[in-house]
Formats: C-alpha cells, sequence, structure tokens
C-alpha cells in the first residue's frame, strides 16, 4: 500500500516553456527537501522534464500532480502527468526508444521508465494520457517490509 | 542539497569568440526556446565567420538538467560543426547530469568531453592563455 502524506501535494500546469522550467524546479525543490540523493534528484527531475513536455507537445498541454508518499517506511515522490490529447494508440511502440512520431529522438517515454522506480502508463486513443510515477529515496520496500 | 534554484534564464546566451574557438556557457534552467534558439546562433556565427571557426567549446558546468531536448541540441551542435570540418567539445558536465544521460538513453554523438573548458580549449589547440591561480574569468583574452 502507498499512503499519501496529503500536506505536500502540488498540482502544476503544463501549458508553456515556462511550465516546463516551473515542473522541473518544484520537483527538485521537493525531492531535495524530502532527502533524496542528487543523482536520484537529478533522475527524477530529468523524467519529469520527458513527461511534462510529451504532456504539452503530444497531449496539447496538461498538469502534473506531485505527491510525497510513504510505503513501508520508505519516503518517495509520485508524480502524475495527465492530459487530454488524442492518447497513445501503440504504447509498445511509443515505448521503443527511438520511436517518434515527432522529430524528437524518441528517447523520452523509455528514458523516463529506465529513471524511475515505478511506472505506469494509462492511455484511450482520443481521451488522453496519464503517466504516473515514483521514485523512493532508499529502495523501494521489498515483500517483506509490505504491510 | 543543491543551492537556490537557478532562475529561469529565457532569451539568449552569448556566443562568444575567442579566436577559432566559440565558447559557449550555459547556466541555470534553459527555456526550450532558449535552447532552440542558441542552436541556430551557432549555426550562423560558424558559417557566417569570416574567420575560420576550428572549434565550439560548451560547457555545461552551471546546468543541472539535460533532457532530451537538450541531448538532441548539443548533438546538432555537434553535426553542424562537424560539416564544418570544427569539433564540438561538452565541458564540465556534472556527474549527476552524465549518469542520467546514460541512463535516460542518450549517447551523445560526435560531442567529446572534457572536464574543464581549459581542458576543452586545448584539446582544440585553442591560443588562449589559462588563468590559474589569480582568479580572473575563464578564457579571457590575455
Ligand atoms: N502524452 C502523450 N500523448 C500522445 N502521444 C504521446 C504522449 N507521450 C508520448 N506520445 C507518443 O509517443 C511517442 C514517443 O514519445 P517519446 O517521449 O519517447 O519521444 P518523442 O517525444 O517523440 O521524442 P523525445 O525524445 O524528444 O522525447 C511520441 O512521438 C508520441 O507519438
Ligand atoms: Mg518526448
Amino acid at each position: 500500500m502507498t499512503h499519501s502524506t496529503g500536506d505536500v501535494s502540488a498540482c502544476l500546469p503544463i501549458h508553456s516553456d515556462l511550465d516546463l522550467v516551473r515542473v522541473r524546479q518544484h520537483v527538485r525543490q521537493m525531492t531535495a527537501r524530502l532527502g533524496f540523493g542528487l543523482v536520484e534528484q537529478t533522475k527524477l527531475v530529468t523524467a519529469a522534464s520527458e513527461l511534462a513536455r510529451n504532456a504539452l507537445v503530444h497531449g496539447g498541454g496538461g498538469q502534473m500532480e506531485c505527491t510525497a508518499v510513504t510505503s513501508g517506511g520508505v519516503r518517495g515522490l509520485r508524480l502524475v502527468f495527465s492530459d487530454q490529447g488524442p492518447g497513445i494508440v501503440d504504447l509498445d511502440q511509443a515505448m521503443s526508444d527511438g520511436y517518434t512520431s515527432g522529430e524528437g529522438l524518441g528517447m523520452g517515454l523509455g528514458g523516463a521508465r529506465r529513471l524511475v522506480h515505478d511506472f505506469s502508463v494509462d492511455t484511450r486513443r482520443g481521451s488522453g494520457t496519464t503517466v504516473t510515477v515514483t521514485s523512493w529515496i532508499s529502495r523501494p520496500p521489498g515483500p517483506r517490509e509490505a504491510p | 542539497m543543491t543551492g537556490p534554484a537557478a532562475f529561469p534564464h529565457e532569451g539568449h546566451v552569448p556566443v562568444l569568440r575567442l579566436g577559432e574557438v566559440l565558447l559557449v556557457t550555459l547556466q541555470g534552467d534553459l527555456y526550450d526556446s532558449t535552447a532552440e534558439r542558441l542552436r541556430q546562433d551557432i549555426g550562423q556565427t560558424v558559417s557566417d565567420s569570416a574567420v575560420e571557426v576550428s572549434g565550439v567549446v560548451i560547457d555545461l558546468s552551471g546546468v543541472e538538467v539535460v533532457d532530451s531536448f537538450m541531448g538532441r541540441v548539443l548533438s546538432d551542435v555537434a553535426a553542424m560543426t562537424r560539416l564544418l570540418a570544427a569539433q564540438t567539445v561538452v565541458a564540465g558536465m556534472r556527474p549527476a547530469v552524465a549518469i542520467t544521460l546514460v541512463e535516460l538513453g542518450l549517447t551523445l554523438p560526435g560531442l567529446r568531453t572534457a572536464l574543464t573548458t581549459e581542458d576543452a580549449l586545448r584539446l582544440l589547440g585553442a591560443e588562449v592563455s589559462v588563468p590559474s591561480r589569480d582568479g580572473r574569468p575563464r578564457g579571457e583574452r590575455p
């Protein structure tokens, strides 16, 4: 079970270049405050940048929800990126490295998945995309520690 | 901990000329539009120059995040300068950024790396005096 701590959750709009900067800065501040190491901070900020840009460029804009979570005594940060865009038609193809429908490098989705501990996509044609990622301060809790 | 959040850097990144080398120092968090414009500025400077440009040095020591967008800009600059028989060297990339780039899957083809701007300039054989102990700004003309 993952529990939200509630008080440290925030919702940021993703509608412009400036919003991407704000998303990165917010995730940086949150991870620093929660005690993530520098490398883990950078990984989550970079993943957030990729997913926020996807919501902006491919999804026509959206938002990021940022929540501090704990699970089995381990603290983490959960980020939910959502948009009401066209959805991802072929998710397997979109996730594979090097695939892009535009002129990107096609590394965003697959790369973001590698940079975080938990990663899930919920997408439906015509009704948008939600990508949820979580990273934990130490290892994610193993089965033995689970409640 | 990181320091206070760098002020968003919109607009223009100066492209400095040191003899045959162009030096670009990136700082803080760049807007996509700023990175995009930098690519154009470097391309323009390289192709317009009356004097030949032998290399481009991009100082990343002040940059906390390089994502696929910024990675593409760096690769494009490298490809562009290579066409003109020049080289691009990325200097001072932070370890956390380098580790993240590898996991992201960005290999940045065509880019050479150096620990410092001074090393990068030396790599390019630039005739630039390297200030050391007196604390003058790096790359300052003699
Ligand atoms: N939120 C989204 N809504 C709709 N389609 C999406 C969304 N996110 C990703 N996609 C689709 O998945 C493809 C792959 O995404 P990915 O982020 O890996 O690459 P990219 O954005 O094209 O390039 P970059 O390397 O610059 O991120 C995109 O080209 C796009 O077709
Ligand atoms: Mg992308």
